[in-house]
């Protein structure tokens, strides 16, 4: 099998597409929760190919969408302070916090290291014995892992100079914020199958019982996307509210043991505020007791003053599917990649970014 | 823009900020014709700096690309190379073993491209205030034929000369320590761009992809025709490490770097015998897509099943996606 281009097979699209069409009855509101299935959708072009009664809304799910400015604020204070080593993620680093981002901050000759391997920030901790390095933690259930690997090799090296700035978050807790908004019209979800890889299809069960809400574990391939909404449609058509595992071929119902075993010996769940959602109880996690001396906000001063987000930006209401990118009135006007108001827009993962990048001309 | 950033050098819109809003007080016609090199009554000139890091990666280094950079820029307006400037700015504490290395690909490029070096210099900075090794390049060529973006107009056809990404692949490749059989597409291009000049072929338009890559090219094409580009997804070529490596990283193969590989643009008449000719150095060159009539400046890209969608410049650095 072609993990690529078999589910990316235009017959097999093609096929799919008449079976969505001769099965759909009514309009279906489908949330895709994870950044990553927006930019698929809009990548491959699916609102084009899909009958219009199919409505995608855009989730919560994206890491650096739901940071709320404090915490990037307390990142950038990290950041500036001397002999000091910042590492990151990916699109963090354009995150503007109240008055700069770490991009600028770089710039102004901060060490701020952009990782692609979060491992890396092991070696950087041992080549660099005089500095402090910090670990921007981000991401949902499906980087939490990844973190627990570079806390225990830390620990089993007796690195004294490794500290992490924790901001996991959880998609449970953040999609049950969404459901309890009286506002909210969803009729199914996309559930992301990387989350699933790490916590198996299982952890959408509630939610899909509670809600009486079809949720599909989806692939990121055009094929595993067009997939998942014939299942939904199938499901809402015999009035079922089954947790579909579309992403079968890597995710199993308990997902992996060993990963779920580390988040749990270094950390345990917090309240998280998710910008625009506000705070979620045991929405994040955070380290546990004992490792309280590799927590930068605990072992550093991370007092910050944060200003107001941009009464402008709506990403908030998009986050919970209240509006779409368009509905705001600073959308690729004041509001571009390039200069960026709210994080929706700087995130690659952002709803905002995908209907810039591959839409724009569309609104 | 208070201050450069990376981004800044990255090839996409930032860079296009920086050259409109600050150096455009240099403004004067042939700046404002925007090619790759000068065209300059029968003469072509062209300059570039070359950074890289690694500089040395599996079957190319620095040197290399320093010569094929400015001689392709040179080629791509219609021009022969024929001298070149070299200067060096290096590091102190560089191994002069490794110059030696450099310099030798250097000799072998100029001679494969039939360019002369004839002027050159040479400047240390200390410890830490540079990367190992800078270099720059001009190259000056004669004209053969005067091509000018600016005779970009609707109905024409855009080539590819080669599968693309595999430079920018090569390098990502390397700087994260991966196992990928893909080699840098880095060459001078000499050869088959003077096949085409002899041709009897109407070019509206070459642009070597560098930087920025397939996307950065079509874009300004878009933008200085003030025309629309609809590209066919399915034709255009990328080899499978490379699209491997997209996948890994969240990148698009249209935005990673090229250093021997370029677009065409020809009157739609001319496009097979332009295919053929392209195809004699390269079996995956291609025709991509066509110039249409819709004065819309942007670049339109149609999936293999009938999908369209936006494909817009690249912006900012090319950041790895978290998860």
């Amino acid at each position: 099998m072609d993990l690529i281009n078999d589910f990316r097979d235009k017959e097999r699209i093609l096929i799919l597409k008449e079976l969505i069409a001769s099965k759909i009855t009514k309009p279906i509101n489908i949330m895709e929760i994870c950044g990553g299935h927006t930019h698929s959708i809009m990548k491959f072009g699916l609102p084009d190919l899909l009958p219009k009664e199919i409505n995608f809304i855009h989730g919560p799910g994206c890491p650096v969408c739901v940071m709320p400015r404090e915490r990037i604020d307390i990142a950038l204070k990290l950041a500036s302070m001397p002999n000091t080593i910042f590492c990151v993620l990916g699109d963090m680093l354009k995150v503007p916090g109240s008055y700069e981002s770490l991009i600028d901050l770089r710039a102004k000759g901060a060490d701020v290291r952009a990782l692609y391997t979060p491992l890396d920030v092991i070696d950087i901790a041992l080549k660099n014995p005089e500095k402090n390095i910090i670990f921007f933690a981000i991401g949902f259930e499906t980087t939490t892992p990844m973190s627990g690997v570079i806390i225990e090799k830390s620990i089993a090296l007796n690195l004294k100079n490794l500290f992490f700035h924790i901001n996991h978050v959880l998609v449970p807790p953040a999609v049950e914020a969404i459901m309890q908004d009286k506002n909210v019209r969803i009729d199914a979800f996309l559930g992301p199958s990387h989350v699933s890889v790490i916590t198996g299809s299982s952890i959408y069960e509630p939610i899909a019982k509670k809600y009486k809400t079809p949720i599909a574990v989806s692939g990121f391939e055009p094929v595993d996307i067009m997939l998942s909404v014939l299942n939904i449609i199938e499901q809402i058509n015999a009035n079922t509210f089954e947790v579909y595992n579309e992403y079968h071929r890597v995710v199993s119902k308990e997902g992996n043991l060993k990963a779920k075993a580390l988040v749990e010996k270094y950390f345990k769940p917090c309240d998280f505020e998710f910008r625009g959602l506000g705070v979620i109880a045991n929405g994040g996690l955070c380290l546990k007791d004992e490792f309280t001396h590799l927590d930068a906000s605990k072992v550093f001063d991370c007092k910050v003053q944060s200003k107001d987000e941009s009464k402008a930006c709506i990403c908030g209401q998009i986050l919970r599917g209240l509006a779409k990118p368009y509905d705001c009135k600073v959308f690729a006007k004041a509001c571009t990649p390039k200069n960026p108001i709210g994080s929706c827009m700087v995130s690659s993962e952002g709803a905002c970014a995908a209907y810039y990048k591959y839409y724009q001309d569309k609104a | 823009m208070k201050q450069i950033t990376l981004a800044h050098g990255g090839g996409g819109e930032e860079m296009n900020a920086l050259i409109n809003e600050i150096f455009s007080i240099f403004e004067n016609n042939v700046l404002k014709e925007a090619n790759d090199a000068a065209i300059l009554d029968d003469l072509a000139f062209s300059t570039d700096s070359f950074v890289l890091n690694p500089i040395f990666l599996k079957d190319v280094n620095i040197g290399k690309l320093a010569v094929c950079g400015s001689v392709n820029d040179v080629l791509m307006v219609g021009a022969k190379p024929l001298y070149l400037s070299l200067a060096l700015i290096l590091e102190e504490g560089f191994e002069i073993e490794k110059l030696k290395i450099i310099l030798k690909s250097i000799k072998e490029e100029c001679n494969k491209a039939g360019v002369k070096l004839v002027c050159g210099d040479t400047k240390v900075v200390p410890k830490n205030k540079g990367d190992e090794i800078y270099i720059n390049t001009s190259c000056i060529g004669k004209s053969i034929q005067k091509i000018n973006t600016k005779n970009i107009k609707s109905g024409c056809s855009i080539l590819v000369s080669r599968d693309i990404g595999a430079h920018g692949c090569a390098v990502l490749v390397e700087r994260n320590n991966l196992e990928a059989n893909i080699k840098s597409d880095c060459k001078s291009l000499k050869d088959e761009v003077l096949a085409l000049l002899n041709a009897d072929i109407s070019i509206k338009a070459m642009r070597d992809a560098t930087r920025g890559g397939l996307s950065a090219v079509l874009n300004e094409w878009a933008k200085l025709s003030n025309l629309e580009l609809l590209i066919y997804e399915e034709k255009i070529p990328v080899c499978d490490e490379v699209l491997g490596v997209c996948e890994l990283f969240g990148y698009e193969p249209y935005e990673l770097a090229n250093e021997g590989t370029f677009i065409l643009c020809v009157d739609k008449k001319d496009e097979q015998k332009a295919l053929e000719i392209l195809k004699q150095f390269n079996a995956n060159a291609a025709i991509i897509g066509e110039i249409t009539a819709n004065k819309k400046a942007r670049v339109v890209l149609e999936n293999a099943y009938g999908a369209k969608r936006i494909l817009e410049a690249p912006k900012g650095e090319l950041l790895p996606r978290i998860c």
